[in-house]
């Protein structure tokens, strides 16, 4: 009984809520409710996506553009499968390169020969292009968490300092990425002039513009947090006599905390979504890149690839907001209510 | 000296014009060790007065000492059991407690300062749900682990804000009967504030009631002299009991219709009509 409460509530904080009716339906609870709540849970989703593939695949024949009609569910299919395949090949061929090498060099040191490391040159599959974006994004959004999170903060912390930051903040907010892009990779070139760089530039360019499209949503709700903490427990904190870091650290952090995730939550789907477009432009490797490069490219694969490009953002998206929801559910306090 | 001390205690708030005076000229007097309930109807100002011992808030004029110090802001030598808990929900019921006995108990090593955490979570009978947050707790046992916290920090001064009134009447009775015993062995001065008379002769050793607000006063001090441990049921049929019951319910009632809204307000008088008569056919009955 214990444990199926204890998967349940599982099941809940990883946000795979719709697989308790399985659960309360394998330990024999109800069958009538249960089956209706998986009907509702999953087959009435799966319904939808049903019908979306087939209304997708009818349409898809029927529209002629200038490089070829336009693929159907089928046809991206196979493109995915290719993508895959091509991904596999790829590191096979690195893999022998390298062999290839380790050989070349084992016979000139043997010779006496000077001997030069080599790197494979090969082009970046779409794996690689996908964990470049992730990286991307992931600098991008650290950089806003770590300037988001202490300014709001101080924002919630000192009304004066929300009331001169405020008119900043609203004029920045709904500045576009691509506005942003072009300021920055300027400046970045300027600025980050190494001889050795340890990041790309376009890579440092994308990820900056995705902070600053990004660190909004947390600055917001950080602050909003923090000014919203429970004057009883600040009462507590004042009969206590905590001093002030004790007082952050113990009583308006926590108590902001399901409002300072939900903030990095909203902040890490801008970003993902910004992202796309600054890769797009700043050619940094990513997914972006990579639809721009298929775009340019004109051939008859390209809407097909384009789509698989979309159907990937789309799942990855989808599975970051799901991590965030886990990390926010774990965060708050108020879970043990269940 | 007496150990509190307050002395034309006055509070208001809001701007001048339509500023409202809650307290006006409060002062009593409490020995060391003594119980005082402070009994008055709701909206009279009696968190108020309670803020202002704690020290939450500062007086407007009047002077309150503890110990012959001045009250200049709040401090852990004054517990507080606030109405509403106020309990802290990402943290467990030990968690609670440990806060405040850290910061009191600050140069005792880890053991021995969850050792004391742990003896005050016994005494309101809480070591079972010692790991529990608060929302798994019924409203009884959030205000018992309330109490075990404000007596943690070992206060000079205990103070006790409604911390019944959002309870059913049995969790009620229990608590108080818990209270009373755990007064007993720890001899703390407590003031109590509650709108319950039953429960204040059952509780205290002295009851002020305070005339309702605004510009609220308290009244006459009524001693309670039944003796100790005081036994609910026995108490009921205690003739000393029904007496008191009876003189601070009479006083309240007075200077509540003293009071009552409206009495103060210009009397504004209604046109001299009656309803006209409208002969419609009883229904039938059916």
């Amino acid at each position: 009984m214990k444990a199926k409460v204890r998967v349940i509530r599982g099941l809940e904080v990883v946000g795979l809520g719709i697989l308790i009716p399985l659960v309360r339906l394998a330990t024999g609870e109800d069958p009538g409710t249960q089956i209706r709540m998986l009907g509702q849970e999953i087959f009435v989703p799966l319904l939808t996506i049903g019908g979306f593939l087939i209304g997708w695949s009818l349409l898809a024949g029927s529209i002629e553009t200038s490089i070829g009609s336009v693929p159907g569910p089928a046809a991206v299919w196979t493109e995915a499968r290719k993508l895959v395949d091509d991904h596999w090949s790829e590191r096979q061929k690195e893999q022998q390169f390298y062999a290839r090498m380790d050989g070349l060099e084992a016979e000139s040191l043997a010779e006496g020969r000077p001997w030069k490391e080599r790197h494979y040159a090969g082009r970046p599959t779409y794996f690689d292009q996908i964990l470049t974006s992730l990286q991307t994004v992931f600098a991008g959004f650290v950089i806003a968490s770590l300037i988001a999170v202490p300014l709001g903060i101080l924002c919630g912390l000192s009304p004066g300092i929300q009331a001169a930051i405020n008119p900043l903040i609203q004029i920045f907010k709904p500045v576009s990425p691509l506005a942003w892009l072009p300021i920055v990779m300027i400046l970045v070139s300027a600025l980050y002039t190494s001889d050795d760089p340890w990041f790309e530039k376009s890579f440092i360019s994308s990820a900056i513009t995705v902070a600053l499209c990004s660190l909004w949503p947390t600055l917001v709700n950080t602050s909003l947090g923090v000014a919203s903490v429970d004057r009883d427990h600040l009462n507590v904190a004042r009969v206590l006599r905590l001093g002030p870091f004790e007082k952050i650290f113990k009583i308006i952090l926590p108590s902001s905390l399901p409002l300072i995730f939900t903030g990095l939550r909203l902040s890490l789907g801008v970003g993902w979504m910004v992202l796309i477009a600054a890769e797009m432009l700043a050619q940094n490797p990513g997914l972006g890149k990579f639809v721009w490069d298929m775009f340019q490219n004109g051939s008859s694969e390209t809407l097909a690839q384009i789509m698989v490009a979309v159907f990937t953002i789309g799942l990855i998206g989808f599975a970051l907001d799901r991590v965030m929801t886990m990390m926010q559910r774990l965060v708050s306090f108020d879970r043990a209510t269940a | 000296m007496s150990f509190l001390e307050l002395e034309g205690v006055c509070k208001g708030f809001g701007q001048a014009g339509s500023r409202t005076e809650v307290l006006r000229n409060i002062s009593l007097s409490l020995e060391e060790g003594e119980f005082l309930a402070i009994v008055g109807f709701s909206g009279s100002g009696k968190t108020t007065l309670i803020s202002l011992i704690a020290g939450l808030t500062k007086p407007d004029a009047g002077s309150l000492r503890l110990a012959g110090q001045p009250i200049t802001g709040p401090g852990p030598d004054r517990g507080v059991v606030f109405q509403n808990y106020s309990l802290l929900p990402w943290l467990t019921v030990r968690g609670n407690v440990m806060l405040a006995v850290r910061k009191v108990y600050a140069s005792k090593s880890r053991g021995e300062q969850l050792e004391i955490a742990d003896r005050y979570i016994d005494m309101v009978g809480l070591t079972r749900a010692r790991d529990k947050h608060p929302a798994e707790l019924s409203g009884g046992m959030r205000q018992r682990v309330s109490v075990a916290r404000g007596l943690s920090t070992d206060p000079r001064l205990l103070l006790l804000d409604e911390p019944l009134g959002a309870l059913d009447a049995l969790t009620r009775a229990t608590l108080q009967d818990e209270i009373e015993r755990i007064w007993r062995r720890e001899r703390k001065t407590v003031v109590l504030i509650t709108n319950d008379v039953d429960e204040a002769i059952l509780l205290a050793d002295r009851i002020m009631p305070l005339r309702p607000g605004p510009g609220a006063t308290l009244g006459p001090s009524f001693p309670v002299s039944l003796d100790r441990p005081r036994d609910r049921a026995a108490i009921n049929h205690d003739p000393r009991f029904k007496k008191i019951r009876n003189e601070v319910t009479q006083y309240l009632m007075k200077a509540g219709a003293a009071h009552r809204p409206g009495a103060c307000r210009p009397v504004v008088a209604l046109p001299d009509l009656q309803p006209l008569k409208l002969a419609a056919p009883r229904p039938r009955s059916i």
